[in-house]
């Protein structure tokens, strides 16, 4: 599996006034892995996806995105690069149907200008054809399609974080970021989710990295694990070697007295 | 392309301007009546573009009376000392107040909420000043002696070009990275949407339109005073969005209608009128607290189907 670098981390660090969330962080992610990043509460989890999508500028060190440095780039921009995520606390459009929802995302790959919609020109009618065709077609992937209509904020919660992949995926993204999809869904919906994940990556050939706090989705369905604790990379590898690892263990279960 | 709803709405649209049009001409109807009817048109053109930065963009603006005044004081001094043709006239006060729009919302509009609302509201106030300070526009007097231009087929013509451009906006993909940006502003912007670009285009836009108000309104007054565009402007424009349904055209337009009925009527009971006023919108907001026509998806076009074009006019 010689394939091509996706994204480079280079000895990243953030730090929030004195407390440093994230410290000299490296990570090298290939095409179409699927990698999962672990590790317990404040470990500085979310906070390395948001400087991996730009919300946050690095204290220090490097990013890069399919060869292209972050540094200085807006959320969108990046988003642009191919980089699309979910996020931990839903932020779907409340108000906007479940077809919306997913239109808004398909937005940059649009063709028809501000002016084309504006005049009604013709490119408009057909612009906004192809994008709800496009829409319908990832709302049946995660099985939405019949709730298309319906306004997002009212879908049950396991809905609400598929529809918030699926969004995130009609903006069709190299490397799908999930914070993790997991949280609040039952073990069947878990278990599910996985097929999904796997799915996903092997059906549209894109690149997942997902965090989670359920070691069953992330130990049954990544290939390699990074494990984050007190903001420093403690460990990485295959599924068993990170089970097997003393480190991971102290850090989740304590050390021994 | 365009479907059957939009040739029925246009030929609604015709109808209701021939009958009214045919009322005045054959002075059916008395002159403080047209009136009525000229300011309900000016007021639902600021409405409506208001509705475009506070409802759909989420932009929380209170300034819009410092738009309209651009446009009016652009537009009078274009037609009283360079004796330019009405159309250009109120298109150079559009443009004017379009500018005024992009220098403004450029540094304001990285500002959220509250402080975004005092901004807007600081920059009415500034304009107001400075008209007058200005003795090009003879300060606290005002303009005099504009030509009155402004009617009935003007007025319906160009509320009909506002609210078709404002749906046509909202009803496409870039009227849908603005709600994404009132939904969420994170999520949009994750997802791709430049959300700077969306708001200043809003911003633009809603003061583009504000000018052309502003420019209909000097011309049917006769005069036009820095007074009269002050702080209690800019909020009647915000009260009739709200009551109408921010986000909803059709409910903001409604909203403008009733809201300016029930102020031309209350002028013959002065003791009473601010009171009866406040008790109409106090009750709208206790029983449709998100007005008139909020929250019932009115404005944009529920898409079934594989149709997608989105045009209404309704005035």
């Amino acid at each position: 599996m010689a394939q091509q670098l996706l994204l480079d981390v280079q000895n990243v660090s953030r730090q929030f006034g004195g407390l440093k969330a994230v410290s000299g962080v490296n990570v090298e992610i290939h095409d179409g892995e699927l990698v999962g990043l672990i590790g317990p509460n404040g470990a500085g989890k979310t906070t390395f996806f948001n400087l991996l999508t730009g919300v946050y500028e690095p204290s220090d060190g490097k990013i890069f995105f399919g060869g292209h440095s972050v540094a200085g780039r807006k959320p969108y921009q990046i988003t642009k690069l191919g980089a699309a995520r979910t996020f931990q606390n839903i932020r779907l459009f409340g108000d906007m149907t479940v077809l919306e929802n997913v239109m808004v995302a398909y937005h940059m790959h649009a063709k028809h200008s501000f002016f084309t919609s504006l005049f009604r020109l013709p490119g408009h009618f057909k612009g906004e054809a192809d994008m709800r065709e496009k829409g319908i077609e990832f709302l049946k992937i995660f099985k939405l399609d019949g709730k298309k209509d319906e306004i997002a904020k009212n879908l049950p919660y396991g809905e609400q974080r598929r529809l918030e992949i699926a969004r995130a995926l009609a903006a069709k993204p190299k490397l799908l970021l999930l914070d993790e999809p997991a949280a609040g869904m039952n073990p069947q919906e878990t278990t599910e989710l996985m097929h999904l994940i796997r799915w996903i990556r092997d059906e549209f050939k894109i690149t997942v990295l997902l965090i989670e706090h359920d070691m069953g989705l992330v130990m049954g369905v990544c290939e390699r694990i990074y494990v984050l604790d007190h903001g420093q990379m403690i460990a990485s590898g295959t599924p068993e070697e990170i089970r097997a690892n003393p480190k991971v263990i102290e850090a989740y279960l304590g050390q021994e007295v | 392309m365009l479907n059957k709803r939009f040739f029925l709405y246009l030929l609604a649209g015709f109808v209701f301007y021939g009958i009214i049009q045919f009322l005045i001409t054959g002075e059916l109807i008395d002159e403080s009546n047209v009136d009525t009817l000229i300011i309900i048109g000016i007021n639902i053109i600021l409405a409506v573009s208001l509705n475009l930065i506070n409802g759909f963009t989420g932009q929380f603006s209170i300034g819009h009376a410092g738009f309209m005044s651009i446009g009016a004081y652009v537009a009078a001094i274009l037609t009283l000392n360079f004796e330019l043709a009405f159309p250009v006239a109120l298109l150079g006060g559009c443009i004017a107040a379009a500018l005024a729009g992009l220098l403004i919302g450029l540094p304001t509009l990285r500002l959220k909420g509250d402080y975004l609302a005092i901004a807007t509201l600081g920059f009415g106030e500034i304009i107001r000043i400075v008209w007058l300070n200005t003795d090009y526009v003879n300060g606290a007097s005002g303009l005099n002696g504009i030509e009155k231009i402004t009617d009935w087929t003007w007025t319906f013509a160009l509320v009909t070009v506002t609210i078709l451009v404002i749906q046509n906006i909202v009803n496409s993909t870039h009227g849908r990275a603005m709600i994404a940006i009132r939904e969420n502003e994170i999520a949009a912007e994750s997802m791709g949407i430049n959300v700077t670009k969306y708001k200043v285009i809003a911003f633009v836009v809603g003061a583009f339109f504000a000018g052309l108000a502003g420019g209909l309104h000097a011309h049917y007054f006769y005069i036009i005073q820095p007074t009269s565009f002050n702080f209690m402007k800019s909020f009647e424009i915000l009260v009739f969005v709200v009551l109408g349904g921010m986000g909803s055209t059709a409910g903001v337009v409604l909203g403008t209608i009733l809201l300016t009925l029930v102020f031309t009527w209350l002028q013959d009971y002065p003791d009473i009128r601010m009171i009866i006023y406040s008790l109409v919108l106090i009750l709208v907001m206790i029983f449709r607290p998100k007005g008139l026509l909020g929250g019932l998806g009115g404005g944009r076009k529920k898409k079934k189907g594989g149709d997608a074009s989105g045009t209404t006019t309704s005035a």
